[in-house]
């Protein structure tokens, strides 16, 4: 009777969560362009999507912006996590301050300071301010995702390479990095994970004529969905899901094998 | 010794870009804040805030950024406990059912509860197939507050699940031995050992209740303003930075409360959400 009634609120907070996911991929497959009529099944949308250029283009600009500001904030963010760690309780303590600013401050200041910073400078709106202010909030989830990693790691393994005539980096590839790898990895698709969600400080750092799959969402709001949106939300969603579940049962099956 | 020196010098660049993209940002808000169109020092921009438009739109935003917050607490605890007490479980998974979510576009996921909710929504057709009463919240301050759970959800979950699945099993098979009932239990020991996961719930789910301007824009039919929707047109309708600024100034001071408040009951950042 109790275990049913967890059951039961589970699946009631689930299907609240990902309610709006089945209207999105159900919206993808209808023909009519209104939200609210069905219009009959059609896969049309998925074909067009692959020759609209401006969606295509929006696309990239989303994954390069995910991918490049992840991989740079996992660099500083990782290297910054190391000397955090060797540092004195106040250096530490402000430094970890001030990288909890982008994560608890809302995004909308963020996104305006952001804008200020590059109207005060003369700064070009475009692509490469859009990269800055993602990389400084995704630095913040890197450091906050490696240094539980680095806290528990042992220094002597660091120490015992160095004694054996490793030199530092060739230490900190061998040693160091593959003890912290697991955080910064989560940290790298975390990253990933907020830039591609990100609007907000997308909408106030990017200049006209680039966009991203969010800003050009937000235009066509007034306007009506076009429903190759939907048909690429659906292709993006299903294609994470795959990847995560080939994620979880591959090592698993492989763990069976060398079990027997 | 001299080691420690150079790893010390790793954190330079770190340092430097938190001083260019973090610091003096903020700073920024703050100059143009407190300056007129003319560069000179005023008040007004955040004196501005006592208009009754502004006062409003700020009154709205923290009695709606609260009830959600209170709510989540609510839908969220139970949730984490469960989770929490699921053997074997794969912990990996548990994360990413939350995280999934976000792969899907923010604001195409708040435009499918319009969908959902409209007076002829999917909802209401539903309803009205079971001949039940249907709900007419489109366009009204509780869809803006529904839109804010659902997008602010995660977020309380994932540090309450956090904390309550580090919690040491033998503390609460002490207090069930030393005769506490479940409720006992739950109430002496596992609610005041979450305090730091609900204290960086409550900032991570009443920080952007309070600040967006999105749900309100798409939920709320473009009628009811928030302080976000204030602030999001001085900047972008109205190019007044200054004023955009002053506003967010005020805006700022709730953010540092709550920043505050989670420095203090969450010292070892415990309640994180990674």
């Amino acid at each position: 009777m109790k275990k049913a009634l967890k059951i039961l609120y589970s699946a009631l907070i689930f299907v609240f969560l990902y309610a709006p996911m089945v209207v999105l991929i159900v919206l993808s497959f209808n023909k009519s362009k209104s939200r609210a009529k069905w219009g009959g099944f059609t896969f049309d949308w998925y074909v067009k999507l692959f020759g609209d250029h401006i969606i295509m283009q929006a696309l990239i600009n989303t994954l390069l912006i995910a991918f490049i500001s992840a991989l740079v904030a996992c660099i500083i963010g990782t290297i910054a996590a190391l000397a955090m760690n060797k540092m004195g309780t106040l250096a530490k303590s402000t430094m970890l301050g001030v990288t909890n600013i982008p994560m608890l401050n809302a995004d909308i200041v963020t996104g305006i300071s952001l804008m200020l910073l590059f109207i005060f400078f003369r700064f070009k709106f475009g692509f490469v301010s859009i990269l800055l202010a993602h990389i400084t909030f995704n630095i913040s989830y890197v450091i906050l995702s490696v240094m539980p990693r680095i806290k528990n790691m042992n220094p002597s393994n660091y120490e015992a390479a160095l004694d054996l005539g490793a030199t530092p980096v060739y230490a900190f590839f061998k040693v160091i990095l593959p003890d912290i790898w697991p955080g910064v990895l989560s940290g790298f698709l975390m990253a990933f994970t907020m830039s591609l969600d990100d609007f907000i400080i997308t909408h106030f750092t990017k200049g006209a004529g680039v966009d991203t799959i969010s800003t050009k969402v937000y235009a066509q709001l007034k306007k009506g969905i076009d429903p190759k949106m939907y048909a690429l939300s659906t292709l993006i969603f299903i294609s994470v899901l795959v990847l995560l579940i080939l994620i979880n049962t591959l090592p698993a099956a492989g763990k069976k094998k060398k079990a027997k | 010794m001299k080691n420690n020196k150079f790893v010390k010098f790793l954190s330079v660049p770190y340092v430097l870009w938190a001083i260019a993209f973090i610091i003096i940002p903020l700073l920024m808000v703050f100059y143009y804040g407190l300056t007129d169109i003319n560069g000179k020092f005023t008040f007004s921009n955040v004196m501005a805030i006592t208009d009754p438009v502004h006062l409003k739109s700020l009154y709205i935003a923290l009695i709606l950024a609260l009830i959600s917050t209170v709510i989540c607490i609510l839908l969220a605890y139970p949730l984490a406990l469960i989770l929490a007490s699921i053997k074997n479980k794969n912990e990996h998974l548990i994360v990413f059912i939350f995280i999934l979510p976000m792969w899907m576009n923010f604001l195409l996921r708040t435009l499918a509860w319009q969908t959902l909710l409209e007076n002829d929504g999917i909802i209401n057709n539903v309803l009205s197939f079971f001949h039940l009463p249907t709900l007419h919240i489109i366009n009204t301050p509780a869809a803006i507050v529904f839109g804010m759970i659902y997008n602010f959800l995660p977020f309380m979950i994932l540090p309450l699940y956090n904390v309550i699945s580090k919690i040491d099993q033998n503390v609460l098979n002490a207090a069930r031995d030393l005769g506490a009932n479940y409720f006992q239990a739950l109430l002496k020991i596992t609610l005041p050992l979450s305090v730091p996961g609900i204290i960086s719930g409550i900032t991570m789910v009443f920080v952007p209740s309070l600040t967006t301007f999105v749900v309100s824009e798409m939920l709320g039919g473009s009628k009811i303003l928030l302080i976000g929707n204030v602030i999001e047109q001085e900047f972008t309708q109205n190019s007044n930075w200054n004023l955009g600024s002053g506003l967010s100034i005020v805006l700022m001071v709730f953010i540092v409360i709550s920043m505050v408040i989670t420095s203090i009951f969450d010292k070892e950042g415990e309640g994180n959400a990674i």
